[in-house]
């Protein structure tokens, strides 16, 4: 059969996927079906493009033109007027932010400009579901390298000299962990893959098992060869039920073609792979606290050393790395060590994909080298700041991580750089805030997540951080005392000093960079009672303002608790006693007579 | 499905599935292949269009020239139909008219493989707006 001369690849992440896009495909098939081009034009549903902002997303091959925000309606049109005649579809091609032009080819895209994608090299490119694609673009070629011509130390070797680092955000070198793993004497030992993602707004490692999973599946074998493993398990969380289905399938079909089981590639060498499923609890991310839920015992820390590489999982020596880490290994492999240590800084080297969230043009997955600046990232990949604002933090790492404020755009992204600056990789989410955001709110909330996620084991963490979530509520509640800050500060390092785990130990970072960063804003709380975001509702006010108002009543019925008193056509007023500051009022003015403060 | 037994196995599949893929691969970067834009608006495709794109497209792929080739809509030269738009890297793009199968293999031979311009050019006199 002859090759298709067209095909359209329609994003199948979760983000694509809950905005219809298998209908659309589905669609989109019937279509070219209609118009009896079936053996002309393919359609194959892909892992994620990383443009989530504007899903669904197709993207037409060989022209590469990207449509955003695709619906199920529009599959005619595209069919009839692309498909058929050759017209682009003017209605669906990206504008950019910045002046509105019409973008017709993803090249010319800001957002991928400056990208380099390794780990995320298959996502929005191959079927996930189909390990034909991945095979046809060198799949498996790393683990039949290693199989059939490297011995493990070789192979550990070349992992080293590329200086990859752990992706979950501790950054500590790969090919070191697989050697120590390799030493430790034992004759079972295991390779688990930590797929319990757990920072809010960070999505990298689900797109990668979504839109790639049978390359998280090489990295492991080839591990379980160099530590001589001969079972993998993936802990993964239950909330991502379509990362495990294409996992499922992919493990199924790389048994079915011999490249999982016994004998892989003719070798002495045996390896499989099962799941395992988490329940969602961020610590379980930590690595010895993963080791105990998958062994059926709750989800606490325990003290390292011994390090899971020494006594793991059933008190075997086990290799944990994280998704992005193994999906980074095939290609380390294939083109060798000193392409991926080119690529980076002296001291993190490859690539890193991070997650592009709040306040920013442009949400979603991308990949770049190490040593990008802030500024390249959030004001020329993210394309600025929403709704031109200003720009004011940015939370990287997540809930452990830290707040970086505009003096540090400039700052090159790299584990060292990022510690130094009062923040931290983690596993690369980037939160943006604008200038409507309130410093304080943000601290509060990283940590209300931090107090519901620690597993109580340890007192720092249970009480400190609960402590300190006290102190943020009363200070956004208009009751901090001049005190409260340096409290903060003392009872942070504590926190930080001697915690178990690092959830507690880096819980108290969001509040203690924003204090460093932002301290005015703290102040302005504890002394003014002023939230100058206009945030935080129980320091704000409204009130009326005299000349402007015309007596009209429309906010006295719009306001739900009865707080505003007035006759008609006379000046009215806001009782701040029953006032809910919930802004009803302010909408509804049309003389801007209501003002908050 | 025939397990993967060995490294030879693994090569021999790659081969058969490449083909697959390939078209989303080349579309990384169209400039340093040849480029091929065939019109395909309706008075194309009547004229018979979509038999030169198919024939470009395999013949191209037997021939082994490595090309991304796509449609366009109308180029306005109807009379002169079907037309291509042929851009050799670094080259100007040159349209070529009465593109039937005959003349794209002679296209194919002499313009694209050979660098020697052949009958049927259609002078280009306008400018574009973008750029």
């Amino acid at each position: 059969m002859a090759d298709y001369k067209i095909h359209l690849l329609v994003c199948g992440g979760t983000g694509c996927k809950s905005s219809h896009s298998q209908m659309l495909a589905e669609h989109l098939r019937t279509e070219i079906r209609n118009q009896g081009l079936n053996d002309f034009a393919q359609v194959v549903g892909t892992g994620c493009f990383g443009f989530c902002e504007k899903g669904p997303i197709v993207k037409i091959i060989p022209d590469n033109t990207f449509y955003t925000q695709v619906k199920p309606e529009d599959a005619k049109e595209i069919v009839e007027e692309h498909i058929v005649k050759g017209r682009r579809v003017n209605r669906l091609l990206y504008k950019d932010p910045k002046n509105d032009k019409i973008i017709t080819d993803s090249k010319g895209m800001e957002f991928y400009k400056k990208q380099m994608r390794i780990a995320l090299r298959n996502c929005g490119v191959i079927d996930p579901e189909n390990i034909g694609e991945y095979i046809a673009r060198d799949g498996y070629a790393a683990l039949g390298k290693v199989l059939t011509s490297m011995t493990p130390v070789e192979t550990i070797e070349v992992i080293k000299k590329s200086g990859l680092r752990g992706r979950g955000g501790a950054g500590f070198p790969t090919g070191l962990k697989w050697e120590i793993t390799l030493k430790s004497p034992g004759s079972e030992k295991y390779v688990v893959c930590n797929a319990d993602e757990g920072d809010p707004g960070a999505f990298m490692d689900r797109s990668i098992l979504e839109g790639d999973p049978h390359s998280v599946i090489e990295a492991m074998t080839i591990n379980g060869f160099c530590t001589g493993a001969s079972k993998g398990l993936v802990y993964i969380r239950a909330e991502y039920p379509l990362a495990i289905e294409r996992l499922k399938t992919a493990i199924n079909q790389a048994r079915e073609y011999g490249l999982l089981g016994e004998n892989i590639f003719g070798s002495s060498f045996s390896f499989d792979i099962t799941l395992r499923y988490g329940a969602g609890a961020f610590v379980c991310g930590e690595e010895t606290a993963l080791i105990h839920s998958m062994e059926g015992n709750r989800g606490e820390p325990t003290m390292k050393p011994p390090f899971p590489s020494v006594k793991g999982y059933l008190g075997k020596p086990t290799n944990v790395n994280n998704v992005e880490t193994f999906a980074s290994i095939p290609v380390i492999i294939l083109k060798g060590a000193d392409f991926y240590n080119q690529i980076g800084t002296e001291k993190s080297k490859g690539t890193k994909v991070f997650a592009l969230a709040g306040k920013v043009n442009n949400v979603g997955l991308i990949e770049v080298p190490m040593g990008i600046t802030l500024r390249e990232v959030i004001f020329e990949i993210g394309g600025g700041i929403k709704n031109g604002k200003k720009f004011k933090g940015v939370q990287i790492g997540g809930p452990s991580g830290g707040c970086l404020t505009y003096k540090h755009l400039d700052t090159p992204i790299d584990y060292e750089s990022l510690i130094a600056a009062g923040a931290m990789m983690g596993s690369g989410g980037m939160i943006i805030m604008d200038e409507d955001d309130c410093m304080v709110d943000v601290a509060k909330y990283f940590l209300d997540f931090t107090v519901d996620e620690s597993c109580g084991k340890c007192t720092p963490c249970r009480v400190g951080n609960k402590r300190m979530h006290e102190l943020l509520n009363n200070i956004t509640k208009g009751n901090g005392t001049k005190d409260d800050i340096d409290r903060l500060i003392n009872l942070g390092n504590v926190i930080r000093d001697t915690s178990l785990c690092m959830l507690g130990q880096s819980a108290p970072n969001p509040v203690l960079s924003i204090i460093d960063n932002f301290r005015d804003e703290y102040e302005a709380h504890v002394h003014d009672k002023k939230c100058p975001s206009g945030v935080c509702k129980a320091l704000m006010t409204y009130e009326i303002v005299a000349e402007n108002c015309v007596g009209c009543t429309a906010c006295a019925r719009a306001c739900p608790v009865g707080a505003i008193a007035g006759e008609r056509k006379e000046v009215h007023t806001i009782d701040p006693a029953l006032c809910i500051k919930c802004g009803a009022c302010m909408d509804r003015c049309k003389f801007n007579a209501v003002i908050v403060n | 499905m025939n397990k993967i037994k060995n490294l030879a196995d693994l090569r021999d599949l790659k081969e058969k599935l490449q083909s697959g893929t390939k078209l989303r691969e080349k579309s990384e970067y169209p400039e340093l292949l040849v480029q091929v834009k065939v019109a395909m608006a309706t008075c194309c495709i009547a004229s018979g269009s979509r038999e030169t794109m198919n024939y470009i497209v395999d013949e191209l792929e037997k021939r082994n020239v490595g090309a991304v080739i796509t449609q366009t809509g109308c180029m306005g030269y109807c009379y002169a139909e079907p037309t291509i738009e042929v851009i050799l890297p670094g080259k100007e793009p040159v349209v070529f008219g009465y593109v039937d199968v005959k003349k794209a293999d002679e296209i194919i031979e002499k313009y694209i493989k050979g660098g020697a311009l052949v009958e049927g050019i259609i002078p280009v006199n306008y400018k574009k707006i973008d750029n």
